[in-house]
């Protein structure tokens, strides 16, 4: 089968390996790939500030450069959120029903339409703190959610990971309190964004995980820049790197700039028991 | 005209206060886990919340008819009924009702609605003493400060911070700071104005077309004390807390004390629908742009609200920044998708006080779709030119790149310009925002972009289709 | 109603006709009965009813109770002020002599039969028509409550079904004595009303017999 590969903004800036292994990942299974170079973005950075009117040619180009494709693919919730759910900015069109109708976060075409659930090619023989974001369990319903007690417990990316030998999940505390990115809230809101941050990072360090797993770059680009600011170099990976069988200390080098520098004194709960 | 409040800069002050952070942080998001128990005891939840949903859009689509009956059966029941269209009109209401009598001293229970209309300092200012017989409501009576949270005013405070106050204001041991101690203290002081006094003020949970009666929940039993011990009841209530019927009533009750507090019920619900032999009993109905709320499109279901704050307990934004830093009546995500409605441009950066997670929706029991009319408000600050925060000349610039893929193409080979194309970071008047707490992300030497055309040349041909 | 109020009335009855949305309509509102209790059984009900009010610091006493006097007097050694406001004990005082709702204050121990108790949630009921001064349950001191275990209804929805609701000017479902959370979210009693509330389960005397 064929699909058109839509890789985010932030992702073919910043973590273009991400892109890669989803690439390759899509291949292993037998899917047909196709990238449609002239994509850029899907206009949800400008939509989400109420900037209606200056996402709507973003957004009208993404449905154009999507068009010709039944079945779009991508490995961000928020991203594949934001299509389904609020893909509004401009007038309805042929070219935007078919987005909204047949783009899939990664883990949903996965989980879902090819329904695997094995990945005999990786293994990974770390503890993971698996982070599930905001868009995908309550925009995406990938995962339970925890306020509604009611429903029996799930979760797709895990269900996938599950299928990688060797790889154990460590439980923690506030599994699905929100990260802090937020998206522009991240710097609308810096302090509050960061300390949500932080306080992800000490919930999950306390269960003591060799690395941070999750299938939205957002998350983790926020979480690891937290992380690299209190100097811990606990690996960040997505899950496409994972599921695609991952090299361990691939990835991003960091490089510890601190532009206002002002630590937390004292906010930091890392290393307390 | 006021300038917009800085929730952000605010909660930035808040969070520097380490203590008081971690603590609010810490109770309110044990108070969300507590009702996260209770909900586990009550297989119907979620068609308890479906049902409290339903019976709330049912009834404010027929407000009209069901606060006519309202009127009538209250009447009927020898309740005093009296229309207010705003707040001055609530306000100038109750001092003449307290005027005609020559009261001086009027007790109250907790009311968001006085509040909202500011009612104490026109009393005051008018000679009228007032004292708040809820225990978090005297304490900010008592330190001059708003109430920092719906169900429990003071909740951001230290039993320090009140052992400190109570003995400032009522002579008590600064150092003992023991919970049942400082409640005894203020109930001490407390008793003797609700002895003396001839008039006492509650507001109302819920509003019983069927039967003219109010209905007002509370743990300290505080409003069955303002109303029944006084000869004069005044019942304050916005005309959203209608419902029709008692059977509807058990829907609410049964979820109310168990979103705010993890417990059943509260310790005492009360239901007023008549005076007493010998007493009076006035209901004043409120709008204050609750009418106008109504007709708003996108908006008119956060009148569904039942003053549970759940929302607020599981907020990641309030736990972090404070009841205090949205310098509004209403705060928290219900706060802010109220508080619009009554001053645009003062809240109009409190719609960017949140990361849309969603929570609140799903634990709120009438089902608001809190995370949503968040959104939707955001996009009414654009189109009112009330964006201060977000740079609308940034976004025209990104959507003409975003739009553009050769522009985008070129503009993403560098950190700093690629910096510029995405908003995130080119949005704040600072481009070092970001990196103040968190290191930022390297550029990559070589974008998916460029590694496709270069490592994958084969398919350039199936990709012009695109 | 003065003209001021007339236009208020007629100004946000209009808004509110002109704004509300189109009419949605009411569901119909099920009891829930067949989820929390095994049977509907008074031994059931007796017992998550005494559980449902413990939680909430109040205390309940199922043994016999053959003579209210002595338990009280055994309960509340210092009490000299006896409200009773049911036939069954005669007290120290009866509400009718007080002249004032506010002289309620000097009550050590009110004593009043509850038409109905709540499984669900621990409630006691309580109206004027019990009370006859509604304050004396709020400014005593300690409160006690007779409750006949056969009228504890199963939850919510029944407790709402019971006529007071539709015919008293006051009426109170009430759990537990007064506490209040406001200092650091930690429940402490009393709050404004009453220290105690004891529950009795006891049946209603046959009509003529007194107990105390």
């Amino acid at each position: 089968m064929q699909v058109a590969l839509m890789v985010p903004c932030y992702i073919d800036m910043f973590y273009p390996h991400v892109g890669i292994a989803t690439l390759e990942l899509l291949e292993k299974l037998g899917v047909d790939v196709v990238y449609p170079k002239d994509q850029t973005c899907c206009g949800q950075p400008m939509a989400n500030s109420g900037c209606y009117e200056q996402a709507r040619a973003t957004e009208e180009h993404c449905a154009r450069v999507f068009a010709s494709f039944d079945c779009v693919v991508t490995p961000s919730g928020s991203c594949t959120h934001h299509i389904r759910n609020k893909f509004n900015a401009g007038a309805d069109s042929p070219e935007k029903q078919n987005l909204v109708r047949n783009t899939y976060d990664l883990v949903e075409f996965l989980h879902d339409v090819l329904k695997i659930r094995e990945f005999p090619w990786a293994t990974f023989d770390h503890k993971v703190a698996l982070h599930t974001s905001c868009s995908a369990i309550r925009g995406l319903n990938m995962a339970s959610m925890s306020e509604r007690v009611h429903d029996a417990v799930f979760s797709k990316p895990k269900a996938l990971l599950s299928g990688v030998p060797g790889l154990e999940f460590v439980e923690f505390e506030r599994v699905d309190e929100c990260c802090g990115f937020g998206g522009t809230f991240a710097v609308t809101e810096e302090a509050v964004s960061a300390k949500m941050g932080y306080d992800k990072l000490s919930f999950m360090q306390k269960a003591s995980p060799d690395c941070i797993v999750s299938s939205d770059m957002s998350c983790l680009m926020h979480l690891q820049g937290c992380a690299r600011r209190q100097k811990q170099d606990i690996p960040f990976y997505h899950l496409a790197e994972v599921l695609n069988g991952v090299s361990p200390w691939v990835g991003q080098s960091w490089v510890g700039q601190s532009w206002v520098g002002q630590s937390w004194a004292g906010q930091s709960r890392v290393g307390q028991s | 005209m006021s300038r917009p409040v800085d929730q952000a800069k605010n909660a930035e002050t808040f969070l520097a206060d380490t203590v008081h952070e971690q603590r609010l942080d810490q109770l309110l998001w044990a108070a969300r886990m507590r009702r996260d128990a209770a909900a586990r005891q009550v297989p119907e939840w979620e068609e308890l919340r479906t049902l409290a949903s339903e019976i709330k859009e049912h009834t404010l689509s027929n407000l009209s008819d069901y606060m006519i009956q309202f009127e009538a059966r209250a009447t009927a029941n020898g309740v005093i009924v009296h229309w207010a269209r705003d707040a001055h009109e609530h306000n100038q209401i109750v001092y003449d009702i307290l005027a005609e009598q020559e009261i001086k001293l009027l007790i109250k229970s907790k009311s968001m609605l006085t509040e909202e209309c500011e009612l104490r300092p026109f009393l005051e200012r008018r000679g009228i003493r007032v004292t708040e017989t809820d225990l978090g409501e005297r304490i900010q009576q008592l330190d001059n400060q708003p109430p920092a949270h719906i169900t429990g005013p003071a909740i951001h405070k230290t039993n320090h911070d009140v052992a400190v106050l109570f003995s400032q204001k009522y002579g008590s041991d600064p150092k003992n700071e023991d919970t049942a101690y400082l409640a005894g203290v203020m109930r001490e002081n407390t008793r003797p104005d609700i002895l003396i006094a001839r008039a006492g003020m509650t507001g109302a949970n819920f509003v019983v077309a069927e039967t003219g009666a109010i209905v007002v929940a509370t743990n300290e039993g505080n409003a069955d004390l303002s109303a029944n011990t006084p000869p004069l009841h005044i019942c304050s209530v916005g005309i959203e807390k209608i419902i029709p019927t008692t059977e509807s009533l058990a829907v609410f009750i049964r979820l109310l004390a168990r979103s705010a507090t993890g417990d059943a019920i509260t310790q005492y619900t009360s239901t007023f629908r008549g005076p007493r032999k010998g007493a009076s009993m006035h209901v004043i109905l409120v709008d204050n742009g609750r009418s106008a709320r109504l007709g708003m499109k996108r908006f008119w279901r956060s009148l569904k609200c039942i003053r549970c704050a759940a929302c607020m307990n599981t907020c990641p934004v309030y736990r972090r920044s404070g009841g205090l830093s949205y310098g509004s009546t209403y705060m928290g995500p219900i706060g802010i998708i109220m508080m619009p409605t009554f001053e645009i441009r003062k809240y109009s950066e409190l719609p960017f006080a949140s990361t849309l997670n969603g929570s609140c929706t799903n634990v709120c029991p009438v089902k608001i779709d809190i995370h949503e009319q968040i959104y939707g408000w955001r996009e009414v600050m654009e189109e009112n030119d009330q964006i201060q925060v977000v740079k609308k000349e940034a976004m025209r610039v990104a959507d003409k790149v975003l739009s553009h893929p050769a522009l985008y193409q070129i503009a993403t080979t560098t950190l700093s310009s690629a910096l510029e194309v995405l908003p995130h970071f080119a949005i704040y008047n600072r481009l070092n925002a970001w990196g103040k707490h968190r290191d930022v992300p390297e550029a990559s030497s070589e974008t998916f972009h460029a590694w496709y055309r270069n490592h994958r040349p084969k398919t350039n041909e199936e990709v012009r289709r695109g | 109603m003065n003209s001021t109020q007339a236009l208020s009335r007629n100004t946000i009855l209009g808004s509110v006709r002109a704004n509300q949305p189109a009419a949605q309509p009411m569901p119909t509102i099920p009891h829930f009965h067949t989820n929390h209790f095994q049977t509907n059984q008074s031994a059931d009900l007796v017992a998550a009813f005494s559980e449902s009010i413990a939680r909430m610091a109040g205390v309940v006493v199922t043994e016999n109770v053959p003579d209210l006097d002595s338990f009280l007097r055994a309960r509340f050694p210092d009490a000299k002020v006896i409200c009773s406001a049911t036939a069954e004990y005669a007290g120290t005082i009866k509400p009718a002599s007080l002249n004032h709702w506010s002289e309620a204050s000097t009550i050590d121990v009110c004593i009043v039969r509850s038409p109905m108790g709540v499984a669900e949630t621990g409630s006691v009921l309580l109206s004027d028509t019990e009370l006859q001064v509604n304050t004396i349950a709020f400014l005593a001191h300690d409160l006690v409550v007779l409750l006949d275990p056969k009228q504890i209804v199963p939850n919510i929805h029944d407790a709402y079904e019971h006529p007071h609701f539709k015919l008293r000017s006051y009426s109170v479902l009430m759990t537990g004595p007064s506490g209040s959370g406001d200092i650091g979210a930690i429940v402490v009693h009393p709050a404004q009303g009453v220290k105690t509330l004891t529950v009795l389960l006891k049946p209603p005397p046959n009509v003529g017999k007194r107990t105390g």
